[in-house]
């Protein structure tokens, strides 16, 4: 059911709930992201508001294009991503920053630090230097949405597109927030040419380029009167310049300490810091990440400590504030004890499992992708050797392949995820066929985004609001491009995996092995009446442990000791043996072929005891 | 009852036990009891079958939302060892409450570490008030096995200032119809483990009571 309305309630939202709420009361029409932890929940949530068009693009690029587009057209737009997206995004935003916007737009971007679920830590305000872009960072869910909502007065005052910064414990946090009425944008929507503000040629860029100087000294006017900056004063001795949720660190930690509030971090509020550093004896800045504001409060001859005593490395909480302002180690904490990890782990019944663990026996190198098969680099798959961006397995098997020549044909197979391959995989397959190359790649086809929590993709067959929509055919489309060989091969069939595999690896061509077989996590998966349950069939174990090497964690080594194993009339030898964990098992069957002694079966089927 | 100010909920266990769920009942009902709040939790890579913790403050004012080593007032362990993973978390006297239930973590089930035999030992040897509560069971016993998060949140409801009526309440208006009956029978039931468990505890804590 769609969201239509909102009363003045007090509600617990996360701050992506929030900027949800905020999105729709700020009247936004249009919206476009592509999931990434911590953002995707944004786009999520805003597609059960009545009125508002939402979609997931294949990468953020795309989305902020289109968000770009529906201001161009006159309404309200927003884009959102993870901090790497924005990367990708950046090649619009930053000529975005000369056209400005007609609707008001906002890029939300959500920076992951201490990397929860990221293959690197960026601090994204330094994206609103580079571009030229104003940026606002709430603290908490609260000011998300106040935040998100003045984002977009801001946005159509002063003809910018405006960035919003959260990060996971703003995202993620869940905290008291008031809903308000809607308001609607005074522009009016519909097709308006303006070629000297919409089209970068140099000749009309560079008198934007002019502009967009005088704009960013228009927004440093305007940071000084902006309600999300603060001074809170206290006490004068130990004071603080923070912003975002180190604030509420600050505050946790020192409640009577005079604080300079920055809610938007770009510009800043130059008169209004240089008043509060010269009312206080010792300003100490503390930030997450990057020492952005040190940096160019430092560059206003402001005297300040900051990342010499505050981490600029992870994730900044109450206790490392202290400990880094004070000095003083917490006490009486109890030691931590030592205990087997828990690290993630394939879901038991995982497709990837299967064409990983063929993958594996080949020997070969594996330039790898970001999603839930990245876990596949651990043990005991250990079936990946690089991961670096979405989609740059492709391009790195091809520059591998290309560096060793002959050497390396038959040693190297690339392996990418769908909702990756329709992200950036794509250009990199073109590369391959366009400049003669001999890589294979494996497309990991399971009809959804995984890892972020199973967003359709363009191979889906749905859209954001679960509408039928053309699924994109992987297979014509590689072959569209010129790959002669594509070859489709069920991922829970490991033997069938490896023959073709090796066939593909070892040909002189391009080729791509798209796995088939639906994410276990999907609804209908989950659902599903005709699940088989493998069990091991008691005393023909002989604890030779090849199942284990599929690491699935239905399958359980149960240890003996030479005791145990004469009475169970094993050999003495015998360590142990494995068991199904009924609960757990998906009934894959991935394990079965791997048992030499046929020890392995489906219940009721195939015993003979 | 007596009424506190604030305090520090952290909820631990395993990806697909239901934390989020059970913080989320949890939350709204501090929320309708009047106190601010923040719930912390991480999503993406950890709840593959990874460690899941929670923080949950609330009071009149909260500012920081992650709970700080040592001030974890109670916790709620949904699985046996990971009770041991967040140690430096809690309160000296804190209160634990220990769902007895096994999930074995990777490297215990492919046969490269051992499941300590001996959690329910370690903890109580510190100085804290352990409750081993088998959520499993009772939430079988209650008609949903699937309940055992409902089971610990019911625990978890006799150590806080706030009525029993809010929670069911909450549940009630959280859980799909079908489910609700054995949901809120699994909530009392787990209510009751903790309060028999409580007065068989020698070192006490008369918390609530």
């Amino acid at each position: 059911m769609k969201k239509t309305r909102s009363d003045k309630e007090k509600m617990l939202l996360s701050g992506n709930e929030a900027l949800a709420l905020a999105a729709f009361e700020a009247g936004v029409k249009v919206a476009s992201a592509y999931p990434g932890t911590p953002s995707t929940e944004i786009l999520e949530n805003l597609s059960r508001y009545e009125g508002v068009y939402t979609e997931w693009a294949p990468n953020e690029k795309v989305a902020f294009e289109v968000a770009l587009g529906a201001s161009f057209a006159g309404v309200r737009a927003l884009a959102t991503m993870k901090h790497v997206g924005l990367n990708v995004a950046a090649d619009p935003l930053f000529t975005a920053a000369y056209t400005g916007v007609r609707g008001g737009l906002v890029l939300i971007v959500a920076d992951d630090p201490d990397m929860h679920s990221s293959q690197n830590e960026q601090d994204s305000r330094n994206y609103a230097f580079a571009a030229k872009v104003p940026m606002l960072e709430p603290s908490d869910a609260a000011e998300a949405k106040d935040f998100l909502k003045s984002a977009y007065r801001i946005s159509e005052e002063f003809d910018t597109p405006v960035l919003l910064k959260s990060s996971t414990r703003v995202s993620h946090v869940k905290g008291v927030v008031t809903t308000d009425g809607t308001e609607t944008s005074s522009v009016t929507p519909g097709i308006e040419k303006m070629p000297e503000k919409f089209v970068m040629l140099p000749a009309n860029a560079r008198k934007r380029r002019i502009e967009l100087a005088a704009r960013m000294e228009r927004l440093r006017d305007f940071s000084e009167t902006y309600s999300g900056n603060r001074t809170e004063w206290g006490d004068r001795k130990r004071c603080f310049i923070t912003s975002g949720v180190s604030y509420l660190y600050v505050k946790e930690v020192f409640p009577e300490a005079s604080v300079l509030k920055l809610g938007m971090v770009w510009p800043l509020p130059g008169k209004m810091i240089k008043e509060f550093a010269g009312k206080v004896e010792e300003v100490f800045i503390v930030e997450e990440l990057d020492p952005f504001l040190e940096l160019h409060i430092r560059a206003m001859g402001i005297a300040c400590r900051g990342k010499d005593l505050v981490p600029a490395i992870g994730e900044l909480n109450p206790t490392i504030v202290r400990q880094s302002i004070t000095g003083k180690k917490a006490e009486g904490i109890f030691e931590p004890a030592a205990i087997p990890m828990r690290p993630p782990n394939l879901c038991p019944g995982c497709p990837h499992r299967g064409i990983f663990y063929a993958i594996s026996k080949l020997g070969a190198f594996v330039t790898g992708d970001i999603g839930c098969y990245t876990l596949a680099a651990l043990k005991p798959l250990s079936a990946m050797d690089t991961c670096v961006c979405m989609g740059a397995g492709i391009g790195n098997a091809h520059g591998m392949a290309k560096a060793l020549g002959k050497e390396g044909l038959g040693k190297i197979v690339a392996v990418i995820g769908d909702s990756t391959f329709f992200h950036s995989g794509i250009t990199g397959l073109i590369d391959i066929v366009f400049n003669r190359g001999d890589s294979t790649v494996v497309i990991l086809d399971n009809r959804t985004t995984g890892m972020t929590g199973h967003q359709p993709h363009p191979a889906s067959g749905m859209t954001i609001t679960g509408d039928p929509t053309v699924a994109v055919d992987i297979g014509a489309l590689c072959r569209a491009v010129g790959v002669k060989h594509v070859r489709t091969v069920n991922p829970h069939d490991i033997v069938e995996c490896g023959k073709v595999l090796k066939e593909e690896i070892e040909r002189p061509e391009p080729s791509v092995i798209i796995t088939k077989a639906p994410c276990v996590l999907l609804p209908e998966m989950k659902k599903r009446k005709d699940k088989k349950l493998y069990v091991v069939v008691s005393g023909k174990c002989t604890g030779c442990r090849s199942c284990l090497k599929l690491g699935c964690p239905a399958i359980e080594w149960v240890p003996l000791t030479e005791e145990e194993a004469k009475q169970k009339g094993c050999k003495a030898k015998q360590k142990g043996y494995s068991q199904i964990n009924a609960v757990l098992c998906d009934g894959c069957g991935q394990c079965a072929p791997l048992c030499k002694f046929k020890a392995i079966v489906v219940e009721g089927e195939g015993s003979d005891e | 009852m007596l009424m506190k100010q604030s305090g520090n909920i952290l909820l631990c266990g395993v990806g697909g036990q239901g934390i989020l769920l059970a913080s989320e009942v949890l939350s709204s009902v501090l929320l309708k009891a009047g106190y601010d709040v923040k719930q912390s939790e991480v999503h993406g890579m950890a709840q593959r079958g990874g460690s899941v913790v929670s923080h949950i403050r609330y009071g009149g004012k909260v500012y920081s939302p992650l709970i700080e080593p040592g001030t974890a007032d109670t916790t709620v362990s949904f699985e046996l060892l990971e009770a041991l993973r967040y140690l430096p978390f809690y309160r000296r006297d804190g209160t634990i409450i220990v769902n007895t239930q096994k999930i074995l973590p990777s490297p215990v089930a492919s046969g490269m570490a051992t499941y300590p035999d001996d959690v329910l030992d370690q903890l109580t040897a510190l100085e804290l008030s352990v409750h081993p509560v088998n959520a499993f069971e009772i939430a079988a016993a209650a008609g949903e096995k699937r309940a055992a998060n409902m089971v610990l949140l019911g625990a978890l409801s006799a150590f806080l200032p706030v009525k029993e009526e809010l929670f069911l309440d909450t549940v009630e208006g959280r859980v799909p119809e079908k489910f609700r009956k054995a949901n809120l029978e699994a909530f009392r039931r787990g209510r009751e483990a903790a309060s028999i468990k409580k007065t068989r505890n020698v070192k006490g804590n008369d918390e609530g009571s």
